[in-house]
């Protein structure tokens, strides 16, 4: 095969079927996809937790992860955090002409640890090629569909004042490990991305306790920007310590330099949860049990004063009111 | 963090602010003129922990919010020439010019790199011989002797396609203006730690001596700001008025003798535009003949769009600290972060950032 | 103007060095401190070292610190 990925190999003919059954279908492997039938079919009862999501991430190869793992992850917990077991992904590829074979064959080998580890298949996709300048290297879409047991009633509109506000890790390190590697803002850092797949500590949660209320991955906008949606959704106030914030020296380190905040940098392996206050002992221990949420805290509390709004104590006992990110985190010197 | 985190024990702060309410006796207003301080300070919400009888007000210490329109116009002029590259700060890149932005200019296909730090543009510059690297030199004295490094380096490594549009400028000849327009009772100001590093604190004796107005240099971290506002207020009701250095371990009186030697072999003083202020003399840094080569307002041929200010913006009135961003009828209404009227909605460190951000005034 | 950090120099190499921050690492520029060694701690600003941190002053400082928080204790 040449080395670099050509239009041709999206237009539906010989080099795209060959692209699509020696690299995908091939590392990808399960019944469904091997029909290789226009869509996967397959049957299900009960309720049906359904996502989308776009992966555009720059660079596509990052410490701790690549674009492929981050498409997989990131899919199965915004299944995750409706609480849904996880079960079946679509992929799609927009490929920029030009991207080398191996690079490809590299997201795809990702695509398929992340999916094994999650407990998923992929079970229908897509793959176009794009003019160069069309497509960032390499974009890639995703839905997803998950099964959510009976009982189970997780819902961003669901916190109730009282409930207490549980992490389940340091924030930061995915945005912080992925800005290491843009031109003009480059350090080196040990620092990896945390991306990785929850459904198993959601799992574990559950399990603990099915009356968790609301679960939230904090992505683009970081915690701040969740516990924000989360606030406004239920029409509760919410109420953080930032002593009780777990934040890795590195992060801390690199926020400094580059004057950001720690609160609006994204993550890809952690997840928020709003539980009733009196299951979070059990809540926390099951996730500290779990490799994914060892330093799990409970960092704050739900509170009915002014709807909408977080607030974050400091450690004077001042408080001030955390908002929403607005626009990118650029770095600054002031 | 060795250090940041010693700087920031809330044990340490709590000693100073007990000794701070138990000196300050009379009311007193204080002035941080450095945004880097109004950050700190309403991160950790200062004011709701200082006593009544001290108030602080922000001053015009932030190089992004007083960037006039015209100048910020160029940059985006240039930004828009085929075969120039911008580079700039991050801070620079949202704040609206007349009738656009640095981003938006982005989405309209110009390139402009946002950077950390002089070294990267240089970088950009190596990687691209066949392009113009123009570098946006805003910041006040902690930043124009970098920018200065980096001529000095381009010169060295024979780099042709590296320019600076020089926008700097310099801090006590806008706090004279200030004191002299007299339309804020100042009791004490808050000197810029870093700016201090460079220059000293030597520089800062006129406004004691001949305005009485007391000054202390500080850091950044919290310790900091508070063992300065002691200061400050220890002077004030001693009826003394001096320089101090709260920031020893940055600061010394005469400052980094190398920076200031780079400083001044590139760069000379030169009337400036400062958003709210008009024309403060010799309060600019432009680039001095023998590097006339590297000024991108020679070099190029910039043809800004006119100039036009927002309607019913403040910043100006802001940035002298005669006026709140509450005072603001378009403040967190018209003017937001996502939608910025004027810079100091867009800097970090704006009156009016702050203020959004951290809710000022805000009863917790 | 102001955001600069306090980083420990490991190693230097021409008119640059490698300096360390809470394990992350970035080269500055010693352009404006061309008297630093390794081993010093600089305020670095957008990537270049604009003073050396005086330690001892450091811990003067932080000395004087808890002094004030010790009487302010005892008083209160």
């Amino acid at each position: 095969m040449k080395d670099k990925i050509l239009l041709a190999h999206g237009s539906g003919g010989k080099l795209a079927h060959e692209l699509v059954e020696k690299s995908l279908v091939k590392a990808l492997a399960n019944p469904l996809l091997a029909k290789l039938d226009d869509s996967a079919v397959f049957d299900f009862s009960g309720r049906l937790a359904f996502t989308t999501d776009s992966y555009v991430v720059s660079p596509i190869f990052f410490p701790g992860g690549d674009i492929g793992k981050l498409a997989v992850c990131g899919t199965v917990n915004d299944l995750a955090m409706s609480g849904a077991k996880p079960l079946y992904l679509s992929l799609s590829f927009i490929i920029e002409e030009g991207l080398l074979q191996s690079e490809l064959k590299k997201v795809v080998d990702s695509v398929q640890k992340a999916a094994k580890e999650a407990g998923v298949d992929i079970v229908t996709g897509d793959t176009k090629v794009v003019h160069r300048g069309s497509a960032d290297k390499l974009f890639i879409n995703t839905a997803g569909v998950g099964i959510i047991a009976e009982g189970i009633n997780i819902s961003g509109s669901n916190a109730k004042p009282g409930d207490k506000v549980i992490l389940s890790g340091t924030i930061g390190d995915h945005g912080i490990a992925v800005v290491s590697r843009r031109e003009g803002l480059s350090f080196v850092t040990n620092l990896e991305s945390d991306c990785a797949p929850l459904g198993g500590l959601v799992a574990d949660m559950v399990k603990a306790s099915p009356n968790i209320h609301c679960l939230r991955d904090p992505t683009r906008g970081g915690l701040a920007t969740s516990l924000n949606e989360l606030a406004k959704q239920s029409g509760v106030s919410i109420r953080i310590e930032e002593e009780k914030i777990p934040v890795r020296e590195e992060v801390m380190a690199a926020c400094e330099m580059l004057g950001f905040d720690p609160l609006y940098v994204a993550n890809e392996g952690k997840l928020v949860a709003i539980v009733p206050p009196n299951d979070a002992d059990k809540v926390l221990k099951a996730m500290r049990k779990n490799g994914y949420g060892k330093s799990a805290a409970v960092i704050g509390e739900v509170g009915s004063d002014k709807p909408g709004r977080v607030v974050m104590e400091t450690a004077l006992g001042a408080s001030r009111i955390v908002d929403m990110l607005t626009g990118d985190l650029l770095p600054r010197i002031c | 963090m060795k250090y940041i985190s010693e700087f920031r024990r809330s044990e340490l702060a709590q000693g100073l602010l007990t000794q701070i309410q138990r000196r300050s006796k009379t009311p007193v207003r204080l002035m941080e003129f450095c945004g880097g301080h109004t950050v700190t300070i309403f991160k950790y919400g200062i004011r709701q922990l200082l006593p009544e009888t001290v108030d602080m007000v922000s001053g015009p210490g932030c190089p992004i919010c007083v960037t006039a329109n015209a100048d910020l116009d160029k940059a985006i002029a240039l930004s828009q020439m085929p075969g120039v590259i911008v580079a700039t700060f991050g801070d620079m890149l949202k704040v609206p010019g007349s009738d656009s932005s640095l981003q938006e200019a982005k989405a309209g296909g110009a390139d402009v790199r946002t950077v950390y730090s002089a070294m990267d543009a240089l970088k950009i510059a190596g990687y691209n011989p066949d392009k113009s690297i123009v570098f946006l030199g805003i910041g006040f004295e902690t930043t124009a002797p970098t920018i200065a490094a980096s001529v000095l380096q381009a010169e060295e490594e024979v780099l042709r396609n590296y320019y600076v549009l020089s926008l700097h400028k310099l801090c006590p000849p806008v706090i004279r203006a200030l004191l002299d327009a007299g339309e804020l009772k100042l009791h004490g100001l808050v000197c810029p730690g870093h700016v201090s590093a460079i220059i000293g604190s030597r520089p800062w004796e006129f406004i004691a001596r001949d305005y009485g107005v007391p000054c202390v240099v500080s850091g950044f971290e919290l310790l900091d700001i508070l063992q300065c506002v002691d200061m400050l207020v220890d002077q004030i009701e001693d009826g003394r008025s001096r320089v101090e250095i709260a920031y020893r371990r940055a600061v010394r009186p005469e400052g980094n003798k190398q920076a200031l030697k780079l400083m001044n072999q590139v760069f000379e003083p030169c009337p400036a535009q400062w958003r709210g202020m008009g024309e403060v003399p010799d309060s600019g840094l432009k680039l001095k003949k023998e590097y006339q080569r590297f000024d991108a307002e020679l070099a190029f041929d910039i043809k800004p769009v006119p100039t036009r200010e927002p309607a019913g913006c403040i910043c100006g009135d802001i940035l002298r600290g005669v006026k709140t961003p509450a005072d603001c009828k378009l403040f967190g209404k018209v003017c937001t972060p996502e939608n910025p009227v004027g810079p100091c909605m867009v800097s970090s460190e704006g009156s009016c950032s702050a203020s959004y951000l951290y809710g000022v005034g805000f009863e917790g | 103007m102001c955001l600069a950090i306090p980083a420990l120099i490991k190693s230097i190499e021409g008119k640059e060095a490698e300096a360390e921050i809470g394990g992350i690492t970035r080269r500055i520029s010693l352009w404006l401190t061309p008297e630093a060694r390794v081993g010093d701690y600089v305020i670095v600003h957008t990537g270049y070292a604009i003073n050396i941190l005086d330690q001892k002053e450091a811990e003067e400082t932080l000395a004087m610190l808890e002094e004030i928080a010790r009487s302010a204790e005892e008083e209160g």
